[in-house]
């Protein structure tokens, strides 16, 4: 589970000086929904700053891994590690890990942030209130510290007139915009992005893909996304895994695997993607 | 016959008007207190802490399922023996609160239901603690829809309140009934705490059917 491609390398920020090589650590997790397995003995490894792609039939868990990294799930087996913590546990008295209560999730599950398919902004706030609410309560911020970062938020996600907006009066482009930025608000080490176009008219996917191109770029956060957008992912991504019931059935860099994938059913899925777009 | 004596019904309107406040005080704490307790009811309800939402399930549904008039009959006649002496105002208000708390729980209930389960997601994403989830997030969309059920049960509280005269409360009812039975008649006194409830009632629905429409405006 090291296929991964050394591109944190080339950013090198002094801030990354105390961080891990690795910041999200998945080790032998499994997740069953009844009868039904969506996560498979799975491992893997995030690199600090990687841009991991997610691609892979309905069903094959790959929401289901971002939603477990979020803790919006439990998983039944395995560890999660973030940022070289136990996010799924925590160690008791005498040094063994036991599940983790409310208070330890709420502390590692911090350094991680998320963007939904369905956007998830609050309906009844203006755009400005939807950054600025969790940087106050959660993060202590004053309110003027957290107007500041989301003016500047909305800005670089090209909302700086939408301030005042509420959620129903934007195009779902712009609502998720917001949701990145929201989620940008609160700092996180490592951002998940589950289908965020899925829910968007065609034209309107390209402006939320740039905003995640230039969040790539600028900064050297770890992504991992769940995507439809083969394209967008083969661009983008250091490394992408081909999700297959419950587990990575292959990875590799976008090349690696879209232009040669080994395995048959990956072929099988590429080859059916492509031919549907 | 008797027909409608005004001049008698002018002696006594002060005296009806001295008990309708109490009448209405009843009904505005009573009710005040309903709302903030039926809330604390339809959260532990929802709770997914057995310990918490099955006594709380237990407790709606046997309120919801007695009359009022016993359970107010319980509080004032019955406790004493046990010790704890209320007076007739506080057990009414007391009975009357907890009996509309149940059922103001369930539209609480309805309402926290509405909110889409994504709407805890994205509460969870950005690492919220559930108190101000609920708080900022949660509740003021959950409220927004159930105001005017909220507003149709404080109208039925009001309604109710002649039940306390059984246990001596001295609302409007009872002012009347002994106003009656102390002259003899009763039409104007009962009438008039009949024409008291029903401009009471038009007047507090046309509010709620007011505050529908801003909403509706708003929305």
């Amino acid at each position: 589970m090291n296929a991964s491609t050394p591109a944190g390398e080339t950013h090198n920020s002094t801030s990354r000086a105390n961080e891990p090589e690795l910041m999200v650590q998945f080790r032998d997790v499994s997740k069953h929904f009844g009868d039904l397995t969506v996560l498979n003995h799975l491992d893997l490894d995030v690199r600090t700053g990687e841009k991991v792609a997610i691609i892979g039939p309905s069903g094959s868990g790959k929401s289901t891994l971002l939603r477990a990294l979020m803790t919006l799930e439990d998983i039944d087996e395995g560890v999660i590690m973030v940022d070289d913590e136990p996010l799924t546990h925590m160690p008791n008295a005498s040094g063994n890990l036991v599940r983790a209560n409310a208070r330890h999730l709420r502390r590692v599950r911090g350094k991680v942030g998320m963007v939904f398919q369905s956007f998830n902004l609050f309906p009844h706030m203006s755009t400005r209130q939807n950054v600025m609410e969790a940087p106050v309560q959660v993060l202590g911020l004053s309110k003027k510290e957290a107007r500041e970062r989301a003016e500047e938020l909305l800005a670089m996600v090209g909302l700086e007139d939408k301030l005042e907006h509420y959620p129903s009066q934007l195009s779902g482009g712009q609502q998720q915009r917001v949701a990145i930025a929201r989620a940008l608000a609160m700092r996180p080490k490592v951002m998940l992005f589950d289908e965020v176009t899925s829910a968007l008219d065609p034209e309107l996917c390209g402006e939320v893909l740039n905003v995640i191109r230039r969040l790539g770029d600028a900064h050297s956060l770890t992504m991992l996304m769940v995507t439809h957008q083969m394209g967008f992912a083969r661009e983008f991504a250091d490394r992408v895994c081909f999700f297959n019931e419950g587990r990575i059935h292959e990875q590799g860099t976008p090349d690696e695997l879209f232009g040669s994938p080994q395995e048959t059913r990956t072929q099988e899925f590429l080859s059916a993607v492509t031919q549907a777009s | 016959m008797n027909f409608f004596d005004w001049e008698f019904a002018w002696e006594i309107l002060p005296r009806l008007l001295d008990a309708s406040l109490k009448t209405i005080g009843i009904t505005i704490a009573g009710f005040s207190i309903a709302i903030v307790l039926g809330l604390f009811l339809a959260v532990g309800r929802r709770s997914r802490h057995r310990w918490l939402s099955w006594p709380m399930t237990g407790l709606i549904e046997f309120i919801r399922s007695t009359p009022l008039l016993i359970q107010v009959y319980f509080l004032f006649f019955v406790l004493p023996n046990y010790g704890f002496n209320l007076t007739a105002l506080q057990a009414g208000i007391i009975g009357i609160a907890l009996h509309y708390a149940c059922y103001t729980a369930e539209v609480y209930r309805a309402g926290l239901d509405a909110v889409p389960r994504a709407q805890w997601e994205a509460v969870t994403a950005l690492n919220m603690k559930p108190l101000n989830a609920y708080r900022k997030v949660i509740l003021p969309q959950a409220l927004r829809p159930i105001l005017p059920a909220l507003g149709n049960y404080m109208i039925s509280m009001l309604k109710d309140t002649p039940v306390l005269s059984a246990i001596t409360v001295v609302e409007i009812m009872q002012r009347a009934k002994n106003i009656g039975s102390e002259h003899f008649r009763y039409l104007e006194p009962i009438t008039m705490v009949g024409l008291f409830f029903l401009i009471l009632s038009l007047g507090l629905a046309w509010f709620v059917r007011r505050l529908e429409n801003r909403m509706e405006l708003a929305r």
